[in-house]
């Protein structure tokens, strides 16, 4: 390390291609990649899944499996080049000085080893340190990424923690030996986004302690924005635009850049004003990549002949710091001008009540200890939860996990039954049939669309049977032929081509699968339809499509959507009404305006402030809740959020920790759960503020 | 815990009286007790006389009472022959019938009289079942430590030379039943005329005209006469354990935190040991132990073949003979042996991975 001069890069890497070999080809996994991270800077890698941007990552630390080869190119670490290092000088860099944080923290923590001995392993392989040495410093390293009770967690197993928990002894584990470099592989993406914050917060402030280059891998542009000094945009396989994190974001010079952000929901977003613009087409193959500029065929300002003749150099953009864009027409776009087709779309009137829940509640009871005896102990997963839908409306229900969201949805989908309470669903009584005692009629109009489009498909069964299939559950028409007809005009419904109709699931890509999903639901004519995280497993670009498509067919049908959704950006672009749900409790209720200014609830307040924003113009107020959400099995006594509240000491004395908050009733019709009172309520301020252009 | 492992001891015992009833059932069929009847009194008895042996020596009656009986929750059959003597089953013919207990049946420890070896079932089956315990003993310490080693060396590294080669072993022991191993071993190293003894002996390396012995007996337990045995139910439990190792390796060395620890900067052989090894052996351990009811199967085949008189040769010749008793007792002992083992195996699967919960 004595040759390396901390004035240079620490980690530069040039024209870096990356293939997998196969039994029948070569798949170019990266193509000619180039970036520099310099000592302290964090470099941000944004792409949707199968850009190349886990590959580099993976590659930085040469462990690219069996079949994928560095076919050109180089990686220099502090002067040195990795892809020419052997096995054993590797093994020193890799923990050392290059440490990873994974996306999935419970995958990547030996499930039998205690925390402490999987920390205290790295200082003792690279600096020889004792076992209890190390055990001292695991201790202190866990009491530094802010875990409460370090010396209990040390002694426990992974399974033990939550996963906001897990993720910071992750962290901790890379921090063991004080790495020059961090590589985080969407650190968050598993986590809620209250949780997110407070990581986010600490990778942050690590970072500068320590002095570490980070390499921060994300889809999420916000967050991206957040942690990053400088930004590198990926599209299958090739750095399209790089530079500056305010300069990328606000003087974007790459078409995908662009329509990456106009697919996006900013505020301001609104589904019939202003509705996101998704991507046309699919993302390439890797084998199937279009001569010249891979995203030509989704371009706008594509032009034949001379983006498709031959492939694209890095071009930088002069007078930028080190801004480059992989585009040719860069300087003739005009790229202020506002989007072209836009359509602007009437809002859909709300008709009557259809589905009324009162007083619902929701228990399990489920028993301790490891032979399965031990005390009973009730899960309150959904308590005293009322409201109503109207016809057309978009009732969006938000939160984190474990509020009792998908409990919810359960129960009005008949899976399960309610422990008290009334469901009225067209008038009639729903609370205690389960689903296998609903008549077709029920079944076929509260119909649900699943969060994973790729497990709810059957894998051996055509798309076009697989529509068939509900409608004859749904026993709709009279013959086959009546049914083969109706299942065609579902496939057009959701803008799938008929040929479709023939294929099987695994040949169709996430968004189409979802489309397959949303038409099943469809399929009896549904009235009411609960859509779990309809688009959270899916990439933005798909995002954006998908969310219109069901949009469209709510207008049409004058359907209700249950949007259930922990994304708050979708929830504000599309719903008209927002249920905020902490620990089972409702806390927060009201249309969409109510609910996103204040005031607010204190959870909403926090909830708000943790989503970040890919928008330079909007400043934010942070609000980190400290602590991990509690468990249903022994929540709080009082109100549900008292633990993590940052108004408890406004509310009127000792009330919080005691009793529950009543409903207040505010002006049009909002409530919140709360016991500060209005004064304190009215005094509130905006989390989001959008600066004056 | 102690709730759990009582209730796995309460459904051992209805799964016990279940098992046992249908054997007793199927053992006392009419057919099968006429040619107890025929062999025990005398061949050449007319129909009439047999069912008059069958009713006298306490066979007749519901099959409920006498499967009671034989229990020990219904009183014992009493009458007299047609000679005029009292005859019981809680007392031997010419004792006074007055003395003996009401109730004899497997509660009280009377397992009945053997038929076969002329003595009371209990004491024979427990000789024996010592003799097969350890032929087992040593069969478990060859076939798990091996089959462990055999399974975490291919898996470790997936595809390469060594796992192919050693797949390729396991799936062939596998794949060869006992009976068709056994005679192969004991053809190769057992016999003076073929295979290798005749060609070692001729060169005057061993002393004896075979290498190992094509016959074991309890009462000597030597290297020479056990390898034989042992090898052949071992060689198949090899196979079968080493292949689920081997999956079960395999597995977690793909799992992310193995990566985790490669990206530490451990080295290969610290992954194994230290991060994959104790993951990988759970699945391992419950195979394991499901290995103990099979070893009860596998002995009957390896026994006869080496005439080795222990609980699979006691099961054969009890069929073979017709001992309705000691067949019985056979079955007691393995609905024992197999439900023992899976509350063992349940118990040790909670400890070795800490995420476990029964209920």
């Amino acid at each position: 390390m004595a040759d390396w001069d901390p004035s240079k890069p620490i980690l530069e890497i040039k024209n870096l291609s990356i293939s997998f070999f196969t039994r029948l080809r070569e798949i170019p996994a990266v193509m000619d990649f180039s970036c520099t991270v310099m000592p302290g800077e964090a470099m941000g890698l944004v792409g949707e899944s199968g850009c190349g941007k886990s590959t580099v990552a993976l590659a930085v630390m040469r462990e690219l499996g069996k079949t994928g080869r560095i076919v050109g190119g180089s990686i220099t670490f502090k002067g040195r080049d990795l892809t020419t290092m052997g096995d054993e000088e590797l093994r020193h860099i890799r923990g050392s000085e290059i440490a990873m944080i994974y996306q999935e923290p419970m995958a990547s923590l030996n499930p039998a080893m205690k925390i402490g001995a999987q920390l205290a392993e790295v200082p003792m392989i690279h600096s020889g340190m004792s076992k209890d040495e190390a055990w001292k410093l695991a201790r202190q390293i866990v009491a530094d990424v802010r875990l409460p009770d370090p010396d209990r967690i040390i002694n426990a197993y992974p399974h033990q923690l939550s996963g906001g928990q897990q993720q910071r002894i992750v962290i901790a584990m890379a921090l063991m030996a004080k790495p020059a470099l961090l590589i985080l592989d969407e650190p968050t993406t598993a986590l809620d986004v209250t949780v997110e914050a407070g990581i986010v917060d600490l990778v942050k402030e690590l970072g500068e302690k320590y002095g570490t280059s980070m390499l921060f891998i994300s889809h999420n542009l916000g967050l991206v924005m957040d942690v990053c000094d400088r930004i590198c945009v990926m599209y299958s396989g090739e750095a399209v635009e790089t530079g500056n994190v305010t300069e990328v974001f606000d003087k974007m010079r790459h078409p995908y850049t662009q329509a990456l952000f106009r697919s996006i929901p900013l505020p301001g977003a609104d589904k019939n004003a202003r509705p996101l613009i998704s991507i046309p087409g699919n993302f390439p193959l890797p084998h199937e990549r279009p001569p010249g500029c891979n995203f030509g065929p989704r371009c706008d300002y594509f032009q034949k002949d001379r983006c498709d003749a031959a492939d694209i150099a890095m071009d930088p953009v002069p007078g930028d710091d080190r801004h480059g864009t992989r585009c040719l027409r860069w300087q003739e776009i005009d790229w202020t001008a506002p989007p072209a087709k836009r359509e602007i779309k009437e809002k859909a009137a709300v008709g009557r009540v259809v589905l009324k829940m009162d007083d619902l509640k929701k228990y399990y009871s489920v028993s301790s200890g490891a032979f399965g005896g031990g005390a009973k102990k009730v899960v309150k997963a959904n308590e005293t939860l009322s409201f109503e839908a109207r016809e057309g409306e978009t009732l969006a229900i938000v939160g984190e996990s474990g509020c009792g969201k998908s409990t919810f949805a359960k129960v009005l989908m008949g899976l399960e039954t309610a422990t008290s309470g009334s469901i009225m669903l067209f008038d009639e009584n729903v609370q205690s049939t389960p689903i296998q005692k609903r008549n077709t009629d029920t079944v076929s109009q509260v119909q649900m669309v699943f969060q994973n489009p790729f497990d709810t498909l059957n894998p051996s069964m055509s798309v076009g049977r697989q529509i068939i299939r509900a409608l004859e559950i749904f026993k709709f028409g009279n013959s086959d032929d009546e049914r083969r007809q109706r299942m065609l005009e579902l496939l057009d419904l959701v803008k799938l081509p008929r040929a479709f109709a023939d294929r099987m699931p695994r040949q169709l890509s996430g968004g189409q699968k979802q489309r397959v999903g949303i038409a099943r639901a469809f399929a009896g004519g549904a009235k009411v339809v609960v859509a779990d995280e309809p688009v959270s497993a899916l990439d933005v670009s798909v995002q954006a499509a998908v969310t219109d498509l069901l949009m469209d067919i709510q207008r049409e049908n004058r359907t209700t959507l249950l949007f259930i959704s922990h994304d708050l950006s979708i929830v504000r672009y599309l719903s008209d009404r927002v249920m905020v749900m902490y620990l089972g409790h409702v806390v927060e209720m009201g249309t969409t305006d109510q609910v996103f200014s204040p005031p607010y609830h204190p959870y909403t307040e926090a909830l708000l402030s943790a989503v970040p924003i890919a928008d330079t113009k909007v400043e934010r107020k942070r609000i980190v809740l400290e602590g991990d959400i509690p468990s249903a099995v022994n929540p709080p006594p009082g109100c549900p959020f008292q633990t993590r509240c940052r108004w408890k000491s406004q509310a009127p004395a000792g009330l919080c920790e005691t009793e529950v908050p009543p409903v207040q009733v505010l002006e049009g019709g909002h409530q919140i759960k709360c016991h500060l009172t209005r004064d304190v309520l009215a005094q509130m301020e905006p989390v989001i503020k959008i600066a004056a252009e | 815990m102690l709730i759990f492992i009582a209730r796995r001891l309460g459904l051992m015992v209805l799964t016990a009286f279940v098992l046992t009833f249908v054997v007793f059932y199927l053992t006392n069929l009419p057919p099968n007790l006429e040619k107890l009847a025929r062999s025990e009194g005398s061949v050449r008895m007319s129909d009439e006389a047999v069912a008059q042996w069958i009713i006298d020596n306490g066979h007749g009656g519901s099959v409920l009472g006498r499967y009671g009986q034989w229990l020990g929750v219904v009183p014992g059959w009493q009458n007299v022959d047609e000679k005029g003597v009292p005859r019981g089953r809680c007392f031997a013919a010419g004792t006074d019938p007055a003395a003996a207990p009401r109730y004899c049946g497997v509660l009280q420890g009377n397992w009945g009289y053997s038929t076969f070896f002329r003595g009371p079932v209990l004491q024979n089956l427990g000789e024996k079942l010592a003799a097969t315990g350890w032929l087992m003993l040593w069969v478990m310490i060859v076939m798990v430590p091996t089959s462990l080693v055999i399974g975490v060396v291919s898996g470790m590294r997936e595809g390469s030379r060594t796992d192919r080669v050693l797949s390729t072993f396991s799936i062939a022991t596998t794949a060869t039943p006992e009976y068709v191993s056994g005679v192969i071993l004991v053809a190769l190293l057992a016999s003076p005329v073929t295979g290798l003894s005749p060609l070692l002996a001729d060169w005057g390396w061993i002393d004896g005209k075979v290498l190992f012995q094509g016959a074991a007996s309890p009462d000597k337990i030597t290297f020479w006469s056990f390898t034989l045995p042992v090898l052949t139910i071992a060689l198949y439990g090899i196979g079968y354990i080493a292949r689920m190792t081997r999956a079960s390796m395999t597995e977690v060395m793909t799992a992310q935190y193995i990566r985790t620890a490669r990206l530490k900067g451990v080295s290969f052989g610290q992954v194994v040991m230290k991060h994959a090894l104790r993951n990988a052996l759970i699945a391992p351990f419950t195979v394991i132990m499901l290995q103990f009811p099979w070893l009860l199967n596998g002995v009957v085949i390896v026994e006869t073949l080496f005439n080795y008189k222990g609980f699979g040769w006691t099961l054969v010749q009890a069929a073979g003979n017709n001992d309705i008793n000691l067949l019985l007792g056979c079955s007691v002992v393995a609905v024992f042996v197999v439900l023992v083992t899976q509350l063992i195996s349940d118990i040790g699967y909670v400890f070795l991975n800490p995420r476990i919960r029964l209920s």
